[in-house]
């Protein structure tokens, strides 16, 4: 065992690339429960976007249009989502559910041709000055642009959900819909917006991670990221820094793992590969037994079908 | 204008009739997926769903298989149905038939190589419904206790179950006389522990009898015992349940630990039968796949039935069609996500009445 080799410089700028996925997607499907939609077909929306962004910056040796491509397969995959709960007013998990399944499947049809294939490099974008600085600015300033993309993101949200009136409208939505319809807002309106967010961000946050994270694309290579982009929204009880904080404490954990499998510590691999999965229901476990505050945050409307008598 | 109106209650005719249509509808849709991929669409569904039970060149090989294939996607659907009609909403039984594999599997292999049937199998059984039934009451218990959401756990558990296996295989379960490979010692052909064909030429094995007495298990426990009018109550009006004495905590309880069950059995079945061995690619997917068979089945047992055969067929016609046509084994996987969405897009037909107004002043 040799702890030695961990630099902790290293370690954070690869935990800020680790949890750059999961912050996107979470993030997605923060704005999505927001508006009272639970989406569980974050997974699959992830994974799709993986795929197409792969194939995209692999046919055109453009990383850039590769993630837009992403965010588009991801929004097309969630409007599906939005169509049958808001239109056709299915059952929110199931459908949810349904779209993990259906991405999961799809993703690996369309990623036949690209298994073992290398992608385009993504470049990254070193913060002049700023990235000079010693073992910090490596750690913090020499990303690509998604990572800080992803930051200014949750930001942008954060403003957005506080400042805007389109923001109090979408809260709005999510608390009471049908007081929210009563005003004479279009509920199903704002929502499809919302999952329409989520998918597109879900799809980036995918393709972040078979473009820059692996990066390779292999089948079901999200591996739960998408779940744990839903927990971290629990975790973070619907507030976007809190986001940030969980899923840089997330990716902490995935790349300190990572490294003890490197480091050759004496637990198996394959115990050590847990721990980010039982960490997160811990988390989970946590966060829920307490009760004032796990009620309080939770939208109103999430997870309730709307559907206007007139 | 198209206005859709609540119905006061579900239309038999149409619960009834949207699976068939949900199924035509993904045949069309499918035809298209494949037509996409540069396959004859008609030839593609008839090879998925006519040639495995009726073509004389594959007939004879694949009908056993549609038992095999459908036998724990029953099983595991018909534990799943009852959570879901109660808006519990366990979705790690691939989870739960895993470590019931296990399970049953560890109990084979200390007992390896003794030989006594009487005692072996049977204790499998137990092991591997306890196995499943374990791992279920971990998101079972959080959700009671403390409110944790039931779908992140179970299905986070799945990936924690998957590693487990994968630990198994390649440490204590491996076989010390394979040579390093990773994988046990074979479960089927070890006669104390070994599931076999009941019947030659059926694919009828012990898991297949036992998704059959689950069926029938369910449907009266479902329809003539107050437990199953308990699991109704609660999912259809949970303030009214409340009133009726359910206690949703047990309620939980016993559903989750119902399918945990019934998925660790099937994973028992199949890893002593048509499996034969703990590898590392144990986890097939039956686990989400029964979802699919669940929903299909409308949470009915006799409904799940059909449907478990439905998606049986398709896994083996799937099978022949890699073979035939070099269709990718994908394909299949996003044709049966395909499935679920049809049918929960329809399903707003036995729940609502479309209504064609012109615009009438009010």
């Amino acid at each position: 065992m040799d702890l030695s080799s961990i630099n902790p410089a290293v370690l954070a700028a690869s935990l800020m690339v680790a949890a750059t996925p999961i912050m996107l997607a979470g993030i997605g499907e923060l704005i999505s429960e927001k508006s009272g939609v639970l989406n569980l077909g974050v997974e699959g929306m992830m994974i799709t976007g993986a795929v197409s962004g792969f194939a995209v910056a692999v046919m055109t040796g453009n990383p850039a249009l590769g993630f837009i491509a992403a965010v588009f397969a991801g929004m097309a995959l969630a409007l599906v989502f939005g169509v049958i709960t808001q239109v056709l007013l299915a059952n929110h998990v199931a459908t949810g559910l349904a779209l993990t399944l259906f991405g999961l499947g799809l993703s690996a049809l369309i990623g036949q041709g690209y298994v073992g294939v290398n992608p385009p490099r993504t470049a990254k974008l070193e913060i002049p000055l700023l990235a000079d600085i010693p073992v910090l600015g490596r750690a913090l300033f020499g990303h690509d642009l998604i990572v800080y993309l992803s930051i200014l993101l949750i930001a942008a949200v954060w403003a957005f959900l506080k400042f805007t009136r389109a923001g109090l409208i979408l809260r709005a939505v999510g608390e009471n819909h049908d007081a929210a319809h009563a005003l004479g807002y279009r509920v199903v309106r704002v929502r499809l917006m919302a999952i329409a967010f989520g998918g597109a961000c879900a799809g980036l946050g995918g393709a972040y991670l078979s473009l820059v994270r692996v990066p390779q694309w292999t089948e079901g290579m999200t591996a739960g990221a998408g779940w744990i982009a839903l927990a971290l929204v629990v975790f973070a009880a619907w507030r976007p820094w809190r986001l940030l904080v969980g899923a840089y404490l997330f990716g902490g954990i995935v790349v300190l793992q990572l490294n003890l499998q490197a480091a050759d510590v004496r637990i198996p691999v394959h115990y050590l590969a847990m721990s980010p999965y039982l960490i997160t229901i811990l988390v989970l476990v946590i966060i829920s037994s307490d009760r004032s505050r796990a009620a309080l945050n939770a939208p109103g409307s999430l997870n309730r079908t709307f559907h206007a008598a007139q | 204008m198209i206005r859709l109106e609540k119905r006061p209650t579900p239309s038999r005719w149409w619960t009834a009739a949207t699976p068939v249509l949900a199924v035509l509808l993904t045949m069309v849709a499918g035809g298209i997926l494949f037509a996409a991929l540069g396959k004859d669409p008609v030839a593609a569904i008839r090879i998925i769903f006519w040639d495995p039970l009726f073509s004389a060149q594959y007939a004879s090989y694949s009908r056993p298989q549609l038992l095999v294939k459908s036998g724990p996607l029953i099983l595991i659907a018909v534990g799943l149905s009852f959570g879901f009609r109660a808006n519990i909403w366990n979705i790690g039984a691939e989870g739960q038939y895993i470590m019931g594999a296990l399970a049953g599997a560890a109990v084979a292999l200390a007992f390896h190589p003794m030989e006594a049937r009487w005692l072996i199998f049977p204790l499998m059984v137990m092991a591997g419904a306890l196995g499943g039934w374990a791992w279920a009451m971990i998101p079972a218990i959080l959700k009671a206790r403390f409110r944790t959401n039931e779908i992140l756990v179970s299905l986070l558990l799945v990936y924690v179950a998957e590693r487990f296996l994968a630990a198994m295989a390649l440490g204590r379960m491996r076989n010390p006389d394979g040579g390093g490979f990773p994988g046990s010692r074979s479960i089927s052909g070890y006669p104390s522990a070994s599931n076999p064909e009941l019947i030659a030429g059926t694919g009828m094995h012990w898991g297949v009898v036992a998704a059959f007495i689950a069926v029938i298990f369910a449907y009266v426990l479902l329809h003539r015992h107050m437990m199953g009018f308990h699991v109704r109550l609660l999912g259809q009006a949970p303030r009214a349940a409340r009133f009726a004495g359910v206690v949703p905590g047990r309620l939980i309880i016993l559903c989750m630990g119902l399918a945990g069950l019934l998925a660790g059995l099937a994973g028992m079945f199949e890893v002593a039968g048509p499996a034969g061995r703990i590898s590392i690619d144990f986890g097939s997917g039956y686990g989400f796949t029964a979802i699919i068979v669940a929903f299909l089945g409308r949470l009915h047992p006799i409904g799940i039935l059909l449907a478990g055969l439905l998606l049986g067929l398709t896994y083996i016609g799937g099978e022949l069609a890699q073979l035939t046509l070099g269709l990718p084994a994908a394909a299949i996987q996003a044709f049966q996500g395909m499935l679920l969405f049809f049918l929960l897009g329809l399903d707003f037909l036995s729940n609502y009445r479309i209504r064609l107004n012109r615009a009438e002043a009010a």
